[in-house]
């Protein structure tokens, strides 16, 4: 996109700000690695800092200074409030209710919030072997809402998904308490173009918001499906200076912590 | 009783070919020592079980050790794909190995259920997920007294146990702190558990009472391996190695590079390499 205007920012810093913005300060979120991860921390960093951050390795209200590279980083556990273990983490804390926002990334999105990680391709014999759902299954059932962050594409985001890993709102509807599911689900999609929210009867998700200097045609072009827009259209804030400066800087010493091992490195 | 043995003969004397067996540790504090030391005896067959398998069973699957591997997440954490993992799956190469696919909430509750001599674990989970289609070990029980339909899972009874923690005392209890994981269920899961350690201390007299102590008597074995769970970090001791675990996507995705690598870091290596490996990691005091 060589003829789109120099805004000053990038798509995906687009995306981790919104994202950002979605997050309360009396919120308990269970983090996705990756763009949720970022998204999360910068919420943290401006305008929720009292907001509880947990990984799914146990560690409970942490405060990383760095974007940590796994789930399980130490910094997590060094600022964190407490740390658990991990069935603890899931059977107390996440089946017990404590989460209000589950934040997971996707490799591929259908219009309903079902995520496949799982594999491209038939399960048996998978054309690409992908991780799998760690703690995603339960997160999305388990945290009384759902947040996704992605950054759109036509492979992404597919009319069908290739395996359930984490139930969304299935074909619509009320599927989700058709299967005695009482959490809200899938609530917020935000991409690098857009935020989306499900419609509230048929709860497919719809473009309600696109970032600054996008189209809809761009939407549509980088989405699998035929694309809904909401009839009144928002326009997304672009980043505040504050904003862009938290996620920079946070970038920029994630990016420096995580290459500084490198250095004399043993055989 | 347990015994402090070097590692070549802990693991010797404690796993055997056809076992299943466990490498636990959640990120932090992954025995790779151990597992390495499996690599170097060559065992067959094994089926491995973990939440999280990363770097070190995707060695292990690539050296064509395991016929079956049991799992939440097969990735490598942070940077994307198991490639040998891949490559056993998606072409059956260097074998074909079976597949055991579980949620975390899946795998933590059947450790515990193990560690509590239950036979299956019984939760909130899979709902409306896809796995409990393609793993027939996912099934559900209705509660007797509500009425709701919840997820069962068989209960993890691995034959042994790996996992590396801080410190022994002289007594041979170990102490895991941290990001404690799953190593405790899964050491009490277990038939017998073998344990790493960085340091042996005298006693344990100064730690905080309720701190995650592993009583010497639920352990088999204890190796002294200073740096064992590297390129994987030791809370208090050194940090991850994240620049490895970026590195090792590169190693892996490459059949001839893989081997050159295990033959060069774990054939003609020794568990007495990993303290090196660490050097540049330790926080400066």
């Amino acid at each position: 996109m060589s003829n789109a205007p120099d805004l000053g920012f990038t798509p995906n810093e687009m995306m981790t700000i919104a994202a950002s913005r979605a997050l309360r300060n009396d919120d308990v979120c269970f983090v996705g690695i990756g763009a949720p991860s970022a998204a999360c921390n910068v919420a943290r960093l401006t305008h929720a800092p009292d907001i509880t951050l947990i990984y799914e390795s146990g560690t409970i209200g942490t405060a990383p200074d760095v974007l940590p590279l796994s789930i399980g980083d130490g910094e997590l556990c060094e600022t964190a409030v407490t740390t658990v273990a991990v069935p603890e983490m899931f059977r107390y804390w996440l089946q017990g209710g404590r989460i209000s926002i589950g934040f997971l990334g996707a490799a591929q999105l259908d219009r309903f919030g079902n995520i496949n990680t799982t594999v491209i391709g038939d399960y048996a014999h998978p054309k690409t072997r992908l991780p799998g759902g760690g703690g995603a299954p339960e997160i999305a059932t388990s945290s009384k809402q759902v947040y996704i962050t992605m950054v759109q594409s036509k492979r992404g985001m597919v009319e069908k998904i290739d395996f359930f890993t984490s139930f969304g709102h299935g074909e619509g509807g009320d599927h989700r308490k058709r299967l005695g599911i009482d959490t809200a689900g899938p609530t917020l999609l935000i991409t690098d173009l857009a935020v989306w929210k499900p419609d509230l009867v048929t709860k497919e998700f719809t473009v309600v918001s696109l970032h600054p200097g996008v189209s809809r045609e761009q939407v549509q072009a980088t989405c699998g499906w035929t694309v809904r827009f909401a009839e009144a259209l928002d326009a997304t804030p672009a980043p505040t200076e504050l904003e862009l400066k938290t996620l920079r800087d946070l970038q920029a010493r994630t990016k420096a912590a995580h290459q500084g091992t490198a250095k004399g490195k043993a055989a | 009783m347990v015994k402090f043995l070097p590692l070549k003969k802990a693991v010797a004397e404690n796993l055997h070919d056809g076992d299943t067996v466990a490498f636990e540790g959640f990120t932090h504090l992954i025995p790779t020592a151990a597992a390495h030391e499996a690599i170097r005896q060559g065992f067959r067959d094994l089926t491995l079980i973990r939440m999280t398998p990363d770097l070190i069973y995707d060695q292990m699957i690539g050296m064509g050790m395991a016929s079956k591997i049991v799992f939440s997440y097969l990735g490598n954490p942070g940077v994307g794909l198991l490639r040998r993992a891949r490559d056993a799956i998606e072409n059956g190469f260097p074998r074909a190995i079976e597949v055991e696919e579980h949620s975390h909430a899946g795998m933590a509750n059947a450790y515990e259920a193990g560690a509590a001599g239950l036979p299956c674990a019984v939760f909130r989970g899979y709902r409306g997920a896809g796995l409990g289609a393609v793993n027939p070990n996912i099934k559900s029980v209705t509660c007797p007294f509500t009425g709701e339909v919840l997820a069962a899972v068989p209960a993890i009874r691995p034959d042994v146990t790996f996992i590396h923690a801080q410190k022994a005392d002289r007594k041979g209890n170990v102490v895991v702190e941290g990001i404690i994981g799953i190593q405790k269920e899964a050491v009490l899961a277990a038939k017998r558990a073998v344990v790493t350690v960085e340091e042996v201390v005298d006693a344990f007299d100064d730690l905080h009472p309720n701190l995650t102590v592993l009583p010497s008597w639920t352990i088999a074995a204890i190796s002294v391996v200073p740096g064992g769970s590297h390129p994987s970090y030791t809370h208090g001791y050194y940090e991850r190695d994240n620049a490895a675990y970026l590195e090792w996507d590169e190693i892996a995705a490459d059949r001839d590079r893989f081997q050159e690598w295990i033959r060069k870091n774990v054939l003609e290596s020794s568990a007495d390499d990993f303290a090196a490996r660490v050097e540049h990691l330790r926080k400066a005091a």
